[in-house]
C-alpha cells in the first residue's frame, strides 16, 4: 500500500516536472520569472545538471570512500572534447558525443588504473595532480584548440536547430531532466547491484573485502570509470545548456565545489547528493542576484562586502554544516524520521 | 651561462616560497593527519594584512616593508592558531570533517578578500634596492630573489633547531612518529597542535609577504595557486618531513623555471604534476618517507 502511494507521488512529481515548460505559475521569492519562462527553465536545467554531477561524485566518494580531488577532469572531458569535436573537427552532434564517450571511458580507465594503486591522501593528491594537468592543458590552449582562458563558444550552426536559441530552452530543459533521471537510475541500479554492495564493503573495511577473496582494486576501478563516464555525460548536457565551454569547470575549485555539494546534501545517499547539487547551484545563482540587490548595495561596507560574495556565504554555510549537521540534509532527515533510535541511544 | 644563472637563482627563489608554504603543511599533516586546504588562505590574509599595515606607516620604504613583513607573519600565525582552536579542535575524531572545514574556510576567506579588496592585483611600494638587480655570472638577478632564498634558509634553520633542540620540538617529532604513545605518556599533544598550526601559519604569512615582493603585486588568487604546488612539494618530499620538503621545493622550483623557459609556456607546471604522479607511483611515501 505504501509502495503504491510512493509510486503515485513519484509519478505525479515526474508529470509536473515534464509539464513545467507549459506552466505559467510564478513562485514569488523562489524564481523571479514564471516557471515556464526560458530564464527560469535554464536555471532549473542547470540545477539538474549539477544534481547529476554531484551524484556521480557521490558514487566514488560516498559509496566507495575514494576521496578524489580530480572529478572536475571528467566533467571537463564532457564539456571540452564535445566542444572541440563540434567546433574544430566540424563533426555532427551525434558523432561528437560518440567521440566524447570513447574518451570518457578510456581516460578514467587509464588514470584510475594508475591512481588506484595508492590509497587515502596520496590517492587524493595524484587525482588532484592529474586534474590540475588537465586544467593547465586547457588554459595553455595548445594549437588554439581549447580557446585558453576565454573558453570556447560553440559556433552558430554546429548544433541542431532545435537546441539553439531562447525559444528552444524547453528542449534543453527536457534533456537535462532526462540526463538527471537516467543518471539517477544507473546510480541506483549500480549501488544496489552485487558490485555496489562490494563498494560499500570496501568503504567500511577494504582489507576484509580482500581477505574474503574479492579484488578491491577491480571494484574500485569499476566505480571510478562509471562515475567518470557519467560525469562526462553531465558535461555534455552542461555544454549544450551554456552554449560554450568555460575553463572554470576544469579547476580544482570546481572539484571542491562538488565536494561541498555532496556534503551539503548527505554523503552516501543518492537523493541527498542530487539535492545538494541542486541547492548549491540554485544558491550560487541566487546569491549573485542578492549581491546586486539595491538593499544590499545600500548597507554599510561591513555587512555589504560579505553579503555580496556568494562563495563567502556558501563556504560559511558549509563550515556550519560540517560542524553541526554531520550527514548533511539527508542525515538530518534521517534523524527526524527515526527519533526513537536516537532517544533510546541517549536514554 | 648568464641565462642559466638567472633561471637557477629565480628557480631557487620560487622554490623558497614553495618551501615556506609547504613546511607548515607538512608538519600539520605529519602530526595531525589534516590536509590543510586553508593554508593558502593564511598566505592570502597575511599578504593583505602586511600590505595594509605597510601603507598605514609613514616613514622610509624600508620601515614600511619591515612593518608589513612583521604584521604578515603575526597575522598568519594568529589566523592559523584561531583556525585550529575554533574549527579543527571540535572535529578531533573526524578526519574527513577536518579536511572539509578547511576547504570551506579557504573558499570563504578568499571570497571575503576578493569582496573587500577587489580582484585586481595591488601594487606594492618597495625599497629601491629591491627593484634593482645584482650581476652574477653575467646575469642581472633581481634582488628580491636573494631575500626569499635567505628567508627560506633562515626558516629552515629555525625549524630544524626547534624540532631537534627544544622540548616542544621533541614532542612534535614524537607525535609525528607515534601520537598515541606520546598521549599515553601523559603529554598534552593538543597544545602542540595549536603550536604547529601557528608556526605553519607564520611561515605561510612570511611567504605571503615575500611573494608580494617577488612578484611586485599581491592578488587574492595567488594563495590557492601556491597551495597546489606546495601540496605537490609536500607529497614529493615525504609527508611530515621538513628537510624532504626543502629538497622537493628546490627541485620543483628549478624544474618549473627551466622547462617554462626552454619548453613551451606551461610545460614546467605540467612536468611538475607528472613528476608528482611518477614519484608517488614509484615511491608512494615520497623522497624522505619510510619505505613501507
Amino acid at each position: 500500500m505504501r509502495r503504491a502511494l510512493r509510486i503515485a507521488v513519484l509519478a505525479a512529481a515526474g508529470a509536473v516536472l515534464l509539464a513545467l515548460p507549459w506552466l505559467r505559475i510564478t513562485i514569488p521569492g523562489l524564481f523571479d520569472a514564471p516557471l515556464g519562462s526560458p530564464g527560469t527553465l535554464n536555471l532549473i536545467a542547470l540545477c539538474f545538471v549539477f544534481g547529476a554531477l554531484a551524484l556521480t561524485y557521490d558514487l566514488v566518494f560516498g559509496y566507495v570512500g575514494l576521496l578524489s580531488f580530480g572529478h572536475a577532469l571528467y566533467f571537463t572531458v564532457g564539456v571540452y572534447v564535445t566542444a572541440i569535436a563540434l567546433n574544430r573537427l566540424h563533426l555532427p552532434l551525434g558523432a561528437a558525443i560518440a567521440v566524447t564517450a570513447v574518451v570518457a571511458l578510456l581516460l578514467p580507465l587509464v588514470l584510475g588504473a594508475i591512481c588506484l594503486r595508492i590509497r587515502d591522501i596520496p590517492f587524493a593528491m595524484v587525482t588532484l595532480a592529474f586534474a590540475e594537468a588537465g586544467s593547465i592543458l586547457v588554459i595553455q590552449n595548445p594549437g588554439g584548440l581549447t580557446g585558453g582562458e576565454d573558453g570556447l563558444a560553440l559556433g552558430p550552426d554546429v548544433l541542431p536547430a532545435g537546441l539553439v536559441g531562447v525559444a528552444n530552452t524547453h528542449n534543453l530543459y527536457w534533456i537535462a531532466l532526462a540526463a538527471l533521471a537516467v543518471t539517477y537510475a544507473i546510480a541506483w541500479w549500480a549501488v544496489n547491484s552485487p558490485a555496489g554492495h562490494v563498494w560499500q564493503a570496501i568503504r567500511e573495511n577494504e582489507r576484509r573485502v580482500g581477505v574474503l577473496g574479492l579484488n578491491p582494486y577491480l571494484f574500485k576501478l569499476g566505480a571510478f570509470v562509471l562515475s567518470g563516464f557519467l560525469a562526462a555525460a553531465a558535461g555534455v548536457v552542461y555544454l549544450l545548456l551554456q552554449g560554450s565551454a568555460d575553463p572554470e569547470v576544469t579547476t580544482s575549485s570546481f572539484t571542491l565545489a562538488l565536494l561541498v555539494m555532496v556534503v551539503l546534501g548527505g554523503v552516501g545517499t543518492l537523493w541527498g547528493a542530487v539535492l545538494g547539487g541542486i541547492v548549491y547551484e540554485y544558491l550560487d545563482f541566487r546569491l549573485v542576484a542578492l549581491s546586486n540587490d539595491a538593499t544590499v548595495q545600500s548597507l554599510p561596507p561591513l555587512l555589504r562586502v560579505p553579503l555580496s560574495e556568494p562563495l563567502f556565504l556558501l563556504g560559511t554555510l558549509f563550515i556550519v554544516l560540517v560542524l553541526f549537521v554531520p550527514g548533511g540534509v539527508a542525515g538530518a532527515v534521517q534523524r527526524l524520521r527515526r527519533p526513537s533510535i536516537a532517544s533510546t541511544e541517549t536514554g | 651561462m648568464s641565462t642559466i644563472a638567472l633561471l637557477a637563482i629565480t628557480g631557487l627563489g620560487l622554490g623558497a616560497l614553495y618551501f615556506l608554504v609547504a613546511a607548515g603543511l607538512s608538519l600539520i599533516w605529519g602530526l595531525m593527519r589534516v590536509l590543510n586546504f586553508a593554508h593558502g588562505a593564511f598566505f592570502t590574509v597575511a599578504a593583505y594584512a602586511g600590505w595594509v599595515a605597510g601603507n598605514a606607516v609613514h616613514g622610509s620604504p624600508w620601515l614600511q616593508w619591515l612593518v608589513g613583513l612583521v604584521v604578515a607573519v603575526v597575522a598568519g600565525g594568529l589566523f592559523a592558531a584561531l583556525t585550529e582552536i575554533v574549527l579543527i579542535r571540535p572535529l578531533y575524531a573526524r578526519h574527513v570533517g577536518q579536511v572539509l572545514v578547511t576547504v570551506g574556510l579557504a573558499l570563504a576567506t578568499v571570497a571575503l578578500v576578493q569582496g573587500g579588496f577587489g580582484n585586481d592585483p595591488k601594487q606594492l611600494v618597495l625599497p629601491d634596492w629591491m627593484l634593482r638587480t645584482t650581476p652574477v655570472l653575467g646575469a642581472d638577478i633581481p634582488n628580491t630573489r636573494w631575500i626569499t632564498i635567505a628567508a627560506a634558509a633562515l626558516v629552515l634553520g629555525l625549524l630544524l633547531f626547534f624540532l631537534r633542540r627544544t622540548r616542544y620540538g621533541l614532542i612534535v617529532r614524537a607525535g609525528v612518529e607515534n601520537r598515541g604513545m606520546v598521549e599515553a605518556l601523559g603529554i598534552d599533544v593538543q597544545r602542540a597542535f595549536t603550536l604547529v598550526f601557528a608556526i605553519g601559519g607564520m611561515a605561510a604569512g612570511l611567504a605571503g609577504a615575500l611573494a608580494g615582493d617577488y612578484y611586485g603585486t599581491i592578488d587574492p588568487s595567488r594563495g590557492s595557486a601556491m597551495l597546489i604546488f606546495a601540496f605537490i612539494v609536500v607529497v614529493i618530499g615525504g609527508l611530515g618531513s621538513v628537510v624532504g620538503s626543502a629538497l622537493a621545493a628546490v627541485v620543483v622550483g628549478l624544474l618549473q623555471q627551466f622547462l617554462n623557459f626552454y619548453g613551451a609556456a606551461g610545460i614546467g607546471d605540467f612536468a611538475v604534476v607528472l613528476l608528482l604522479a611518477g614519484v608517488l607511483l614509484v615511491r608512494p611515501s615520497g623522497f624522505a618517507g619510510a619505505a613501507t
